[in-house]
């Protein structure tokens, strides 16, 4: 692959992405581009930010050489990329510390968000928390149940968490409020989106505050085996800790990269969550992407166990990628998810989140088909204590 | 000249101004469409803009989101609104302009969309999540089939993007007229009034304020400084309770008789 300088100005991949949003918001939208420019070029906010990520949410993360889960697979070599270990427990802190900087460069006080699983909540209340900025929260009514805990979390952090009932009341109907706070209080809010998706700047935006993610992983895994892994694997709700783990080694053409969609109750059903392996492109949300929709163009509520891939469309340069064929998705059903969540707790002592379950389940898979002497890194995105409750309930109601 | 541009001719010559009710196609099912519509006309609707329902409409308020589920359960489809209108054509004489998020134009086929729509009898076309920066998208298959791209500015958008926005069109300049999305609003504040100055000012087509407007005493105190306006929520909130004499009040508003000029 030649240079890889996507998104275009208009924030284009090839013909995703864009800034598909109502009129009110272009002001806003125009001038976060600018100021993202802009500091995007200024060392000190990049300095701001590494001074947070290391002081305030650990980084950098281990590169974990996982020889259980290895010996278990009976292929290639198995790493995780430990980003369960970060501060909240998961990578979307990465990008929350990185938009809150901005805004208040902006000199925006006020943040607005959605979350689906709550880790990105979590991880905005946090932030919001530390840089003393209001925070509200939109979260799906379903959502909320599911992820009590992380409600709690939130308001513990000084956040208003509010319950979203309308359309499937998941992280869909949660962006579609969000945007809707937002469209209203767009002069002195900033909108921290939560993944690689929305208008332009935001999907470019997201990815490079997550690119620490695979910037760390290329150089710990040379120091520890002196050349470029085979394969990385992360999940993909909206798609952003796959977007920070494959950026850097966009342009390592021998370096395969699979995204795993959740296939829910399987993708030949109606209830799954896999919209790049069964949706087609359309707009949502400010952008031109795959999505989940029915022939009127009548968006398709996404079914997945894992709230935090329970979202109908995936992000632009994701549906770039899948089209130009240098990222292969692949999909893992609910209950491959759940066994996964299993296998790690028991073999490494480490309890996944179930969304980074859904590519230990795909890594395990394919290290069987691969060699002993390659290599592949899985993003563990997140840790699973939040969804211990929820899978407890689960494997009770069917062992009834 | 096409409808819209004959319309706002023929209103300004009287020194009247626009009255645009919003409907949500479906809502009480496609085949009161046509009735709606005629009601509508008679009760001297300038023009007639026919919601398109769409499962996640990010620009509108409780009002028309609950309408689109109801049409959306009613099972509306943008194929059934089109076909729905080529029969109203027949009776409605009046501009019908489609207020639609841009989803479901372009899984059905931007080039097929503007034919189609042009073959029923659209006039024009509002797609609230479309800004200028996206419209190449479509503006061109709209245009080669006579459908008028009908733009939004807003109080967010600064005076030179005006500018830009209102060169571009023939129809009409959607203005929206609060800080946010659709629905009833108690009051407007005097940055209202003022920003309809400047898009009066700028603008070479006629301006039209719409979103929060549910009242005849907003009406009047917008009235003076656009070109006339559009109500949704009441309109759609009135239909669904079958309130036809409330409808026909409310909507006497601006006729000449009651006329504030």
């Amino acid at each position: 692959m030649n240079s890889y300088t996507l998104p275009n100005d208009k924030g284009q991949f090839g013909i995703y992405g864009g800034r598909f949003v109502p009129e009110t918001l272009m002001k806003a939208v125009l001038e976060l581009d600018e100021a993202y420019k802009i500091a995007k070029e200024d060392p000190s906010f990049q300095a701001e930010i590494d001074g947070y990520l290391s002081e305030y949410v650990g980084r950098e993360t281990p590169l974990y050489f996982a020889k259980n889960l290895t010996k278990y697979a009976g292929g290639a070599q198995i790493y995780l990329k430990r980003e369960d270990l970060n501060h909240t427990g998961a990578h979307k802190i990465n990008n929350a510390i990185g938009q809150a900087l901005l805004a208040l460069r902006m000199g925006k006080r006020k943040i607005v968000a959605e979350t689906g699983a709550g880790q990105h909540g979590v991880a905005t209340a946090t932030v919001c928390a530390l840089l003393n900025l209001d925070c509200i929260i939109f979260m799906g009514e379903e959502d909320i149940k599911r992820q009590a805990l992380n409600v709690f979390r939130m308001e513990l952090l000084g956040a208003k968490v509010v319950s979203v009932t309308s359309g499937s009341a998941t992280l869909k109907d949660a962006v579609n409020e969000a945007l809707r706070y937002w469209v209203e209080h767009v002069e002195d809010t900033h909108y921290l989106l939560g993944s690689v998706m929305g208008p332009h700047p935001f999907p470019v935006m997201v990815r490079d505050f997550q690119s620490v993610i695979g910037k760390e992983t290329k150089k710990q895994f040379f120091e520890q085996e002196g050349k470029l892994p085979e394969a990385v694997v992360a999940c993909i709700g909206g798609g952003s800790n796959a977007a920070g783990m494959f950026f850097p080694f966009i342009e390592d053409k021998e370096v395969s990269l699979y995204g795993v969609e959740a296939a829910g109750q399987g993708t030949d059903t109606d209830f799954h969550a896999a919209s790049l392996t069964k949706g087609k492109p359309g707009v949502l949300h400010g952008a031109l992407m795959y999505l989940l929709q029915d022939d009127d163009g009548q968006i398709i509520e996404a079914h997945s166990i894992s709230a935090g891939l329970d979202y109908p469309g995936v992000g632009p340069e994701h549906s770039y990628l899948k089209d130009s064929g240098r990222a292969n998705y692949q999909s893992i059903t609910d209950s491959e998810a759940l066994d996964a969540f299993g296998l790690l707790s028991k073999l490494e002592g480490i309890i996944p989140a179930l969304e980074s379950a859904h590519a230990i389940s795909f890594a395990v898979k394919l290290a069987a088909q691969m060699k002993e002497t390659e290599h592949i890194v899985v993003c563990l995105s997140g840790r699973g204590d939040k969804d211990v409750m929820a899978v407890k309930e689960r494997l009770e109601r069917e062992r009834a | 000249m096409n409808r819209i541009e004959q319309s706002f001719k023929a209103l300004h010559e009287q020194d009247r101004k626009a009255f645009i009710p919003y409907i949500m196609a479906g809502d009480g099912g496609l085949n009161i469409l046509t009735e709606t519509l005629s009601t509508l006309e008679k009760f001297g609707a300038t023009l007639i803009e026919v919601g398109v329902p769409f499962s996640d409409p990010v620009a509108d308020g409780p009002t028309i989101q609950q309408a689109g589920i109801r049409s959306l359960q009613n099972g509306t489809t943008l194929r059934g609104i089109i076909a729905e209108l080529t029969k109203a054509r027949e009776v409605v004489s009046i501009p019908i302009v489609l207020m639609t998020y841009l989803n479901p134009i372009y899984s059905y086929g931007i080039s097929t969309f503007a034919q189609d729509i042009a073959k029923a009898g659209v006039d024009g076309c509002i797609i609230p999540d479309l800004p200028i920066e996206e419209e190449d998208l479509l503006a061109a298959e709209l245009e080669n089939a006579g459908i008028e791209l009908i733009r939004l500015v807003t109080l967010t958008s600064p005076r030179e993007r005006i500018k830009e926005i209102s060169s571009r069109g023939k129809g009409f300049l959607y203005t929206v007229t609060v800080k946010g999305i659709t629905g009833t609003r108690t009051e407007f504040d005097q940055e209202v009034v003022e920003f309809l100055k400047k898009v009066k000012e700028v603008s070479p087509i006629p301006v039209v304020a719409g979103f929060g407007i549910s009242t005849e005493s907003q009406i009047k105190e917008l009235t003076p400084h656009c070109d006339g306006v559009i109500v949704g929520s009441k309109i759609v909130d009135l239909l669904n309770k079958k309130d036809i004499h409330g409808l026909e009040s409310f909507m006497s508003v601006l006729k000449p008789e009651k006329n504030i000029r």
